[in-house]
């Protein structure tokens, strides 16, 4: 009898662990953060950007790396506000750390650790998600599979630390277990033909997938450290789409 | 009550040498090198010593003496490497031995003698030891340094000193056995002092005219009323735990319990002393007589005792314990004190992040090694590839804002890439270019912006940077090497991407 109820009372932790990981709990848990997400905004679960959990973002070729890189810098610059500090994990970096500051990230407050074994990368990085004083974690890794991908979410979720997870040339699409996937690729600079060279950056920002909101695709620039909604011509149909998602 | 002994190798190098060379032994032989153009014996075998031959002797006379003598080159620093290496052997005795340069060992043996059961055997047991390996050696004990070394070369029989007795022990023997400059000692024997007795019991001020403060000093030295430093080879740890274990310990939770219980000791200690460790040595005596250890390192003062333990179960794994492991011990080489140090990084209020962070670093330099984790500031130079500046501490603050009045890329690559361009106006940006076999048509360009080598630091050509952005959108930060010249086109590469 006494095992019959210890295993009733189980699985129904189980259910409710299942749950918790489906999202069910996510209202009380995300916290607001900036509003200078812009139009993004209202894609999420109730209108937040969702903290405390895993973002994948996927880029397949050195532009998209690049704007990724942007992407997820202004994010964290959300994240970290004035006085939080950021963890960048990753094998080979690229980013330069005085270009942080052009996204709203104090370059000082962000801290590289740059792997040189590859078992090691996805450890660190959970060690940084599990470690709660930081603001963001960022990773940069190539594949990643579904288990060590809902370890990361795990420990994004008991301590509250947003994961950004940085997914460069992947081989395949595979599925992982993070809110949102993301793909931000890089925007040419239009309609300002009576100005000359390059203008503010501009970013593709397609949001693929996300627990309990609603996808979409918005061009943005990024102007005045925020994020700012552009029509160009050839695609009025983006801000319908925007105000729909 | 102090305890020293004094142990004296007589014949030292040689005895070395015929440990090496067993074909030696009972031989005549000098072990010379050349001083001031001459060959000079520096130490001779017993048996040369027998036919006259003396330190000192020029190389040719010894041979002229003994024929047969065979002059062996010596190793100026073999001596002291031989007193290391047994003066570590000697820290079985007691923890704290030095050598005594040029021929040998003190050892403080205040509290150790009973455990050899008494002064007598540990003093036999010692010279027995050094014997059965070999060496010629005589040990004498004292209250003082200077007495044990006195009675160890020139006492006739006597081998321990009572406590408090130096001064009969001295009494018989001659001014050279005080260790005083061979100048005193001439004068002390012009003046008929050949025994000690003869002069210890005048009045200090007379010695002092007469042979100078130093002679008062030894005095002093050899009947305790002046201090004599010691300098060990090994000085004790001040922060160090020993947990030696019933029977041998093979498995890795036998090894966590122990490492627990050590660090249980030694932080309740630190913490009363108000210090933190920034480095900690776990030493595994193992029951074949190897010892393993672990080392682990933290960027701050800690005294956590599930810190240090985290760091330490990344090492576990290493540790092989063969048989079984008998002793641990654990060394706090590294002792900080614990001052409101934590407060300062990024202006946080809480100290609690610091440390959380500061851990966070620890557990990942313990995994991957030191150079992993990097924190950057800004550094006065327009050059991209020195104008970040690596932060020493977590402490440390940038004194310069960052600058962001040029263009960046978000993206640097390691060193500039050649690319291909077909750049049809000189001083304009390219019409396109060719990177890793892919063609990129430009078609909005910034620029350009010049950036010059500092002279001071390296000299070379000047950069011109263009921001560049392809038909995708993508953006590029390329420049071009050096100024158009008649002869030879100057050659471009891409440095970065940006956002």
């Amino acid at each position: 009898m006494e095992t019959a109820n210890d295993k009733n009372e189980l699985v129904a932790r189980l259910r409710a662990q299942i749950l918790s990981l489906q999202g069910v709990r996510v209202a009380s848990h995300h916290k607001q953060i900036g509003t200078g997400l812009g139009p993004i905004q209202a894609a999420f679960p109730q209108g937040a950007f969702p903290v405390g959990a895993m973002h994948e973002f996927i880029s397949t070729d050195q532009g998209q790396s690049a704007a990724t890189s942007g992407f997820m810098a202004a994010l964290a610059g959300f994240l970290m506000k004035q006085d939080g500090i950021c963890l960048w994990v990753g094998m080979h970096r690229t980013v330069f750390p005085p270009a942080l500051s052009f996204f709203g990230v104090a370059p000082e407050r962000v801290i590289f650790i740059d792997v040189k074994k590859e078992r090691d990368l996805l450890w660190m990085i959970e060690e940084g998600l599990r470690c709660q004083a930081l603001s963001a974690v960022i990773g940069q890794v190539q594949e990643i599979g579904l288990t060590a991908s809902r370890r990361l979410q795990l420990a994004c979720e008991q301590s509250n630390v947003t994961g950004l997870l940085h997914r460069i040339n992947p081989r395949s699409m595979n599925p992982v277990a993070a809110v949102c996937r993301w793909q931000i690729s890089p925007l040419p600079t239009e309609g300002q033909a009576e100005l000359p060279g390059i203008g503010h950056p501009r970013w593709n920002v397609q949001l693929l997938k996300i627990r309990n909101g609603h996808p979409g695709s918005w061009q943005v620039q990024w102007d005045n450290q925020n994020l700012k909604s552009i029509r160009t011509q050839d695609s009025p149909g983006k801000g319908q789409l925007l105000q729909a998602g | 009550m102090a305890r020293y002994v004094s142990i004296w190798f007589p014949h030292l190098t040689t005895d070395r040498l015929v440990l090496k060379r067993p074909e030696l032994a009972g031989t005549s032989f000098v072990l010379a090198s050349p001083s001031r153009g001459r060959v000079v014996v520096k130490a001779a075998s017993p048996q040369a010593q027998a036919s006259g031959i003396v330190e000192g002797m020029v190389a040719a006379d010894a041979r002229a003496v003994l024929p047969s003598l065979e002059v062996i080159e010596d190793d100026a620093e073999l001596a002291e490497k031989l007193l290391n290496a047994l003066a570590k052997w000697t820290l079985r005795y007691t923890p704290l031995a030095a050598i005594d340069l040029d021929d040998g060992l003190i050892l403080d043996a205040t509290g150790c003698t009973h455990l050899w059961g008494g002064e007598m055997a540990y003093l036999k047991d010692i010279v027995a030891r050094l014997k059965g390996s070999g060496y010629d050696v005589r040990a004498a004990m004292a209250d003082t340094i200077a007495a044990a070394w006195a009675v160890c070369r020139f006492g006739k029989s006597q081998r321990i000193v009572a406590p408090g007795a130096q001064l009969d022990a001295l009494l018989p023997l001659p001014p050279t056995a005080l260790r005083l400059d061979p100048i005193t000692v001439d004068k002390m024997y012009k003046l008929g002092f050949y025994q000690i007795k003869s002069f210890v019991y005048m009045a200090p001020s007379v010695l002092r005219r007469r042979f100078g403060q130093a002679l008062l000093d030894r005095l002093g030295q050899a009947l305790g009323h002046v201090h004599e430093g010691f300098a060990p080879i090994h000085p004790p740890e001040p922060f160090a735990e020993r947990l030696p274990c019933l029977e041998p310990i093979r498995t890795a939770p036998g090894i966590e319990i122990a490492l627990q219980k050590l660090l249980e000791m030694l932080c309740s200690r630190l913490v009363k002393e108000g210090q933190g460790v920034r480095k900690v040595i776990l030493k595994c005596y193992r029951i074949d007589g190897e010892m393993r250890q672990v080392e682990i390192g933290t960027s701050f003062a800690s005294c956590s005792t599930g810190h240090l333990f985290k760091l330490f179960e990344l090492k576990i794994p290493t540790i092989e314990p063969a048989l079984g492991i008998e002793l641990f011990v654990l060394e706090a080489p590294v002792v900080e004190p614990l001052g409101e140090q934590q407060d300062q990084l990024f202006n946080v209020g809480a100290a609690n992040k610091w440390v959380e962070i500061a851990e966070l670093l620890d557990r990942l330099v313990a995994r991957a090694g030191p150079d992993i984790s990097h924190r950057y500031l800004p550094a006065q130079h327009y050059w991209p590839e020195r104008c970040t500046l690596e932060a020493a501490s977590l402490k440390e603050q940038p004194q310069t804002p960052w600058r962001t009045d040029r263009p960046r890329p978000v993206h640097l690559l390691q060193e500039p890439q050649k690319v291909e361009v077909s750049a049809p106006v000189p001083d304009y940006p390219p019409m396109l270019f060719r990177y890793q076999g892919e063609v990129h048509k430009i078609t909005r360009a910034d620029g350009p912006e010049r950036i010059e080598q500092e002279w001071w630091i390296q000299q070379g050509l000047h950069r011109d940077y263009y921001t560049v952005e392809d038909e995708s959108g993508a953006r590029f930060w390329i420049f071009r090497l050096g100024h158009y010249q008649d002869d030879n086109k100057p050659e471009w590469f891409i440095h970065g991407y940006f956002a």
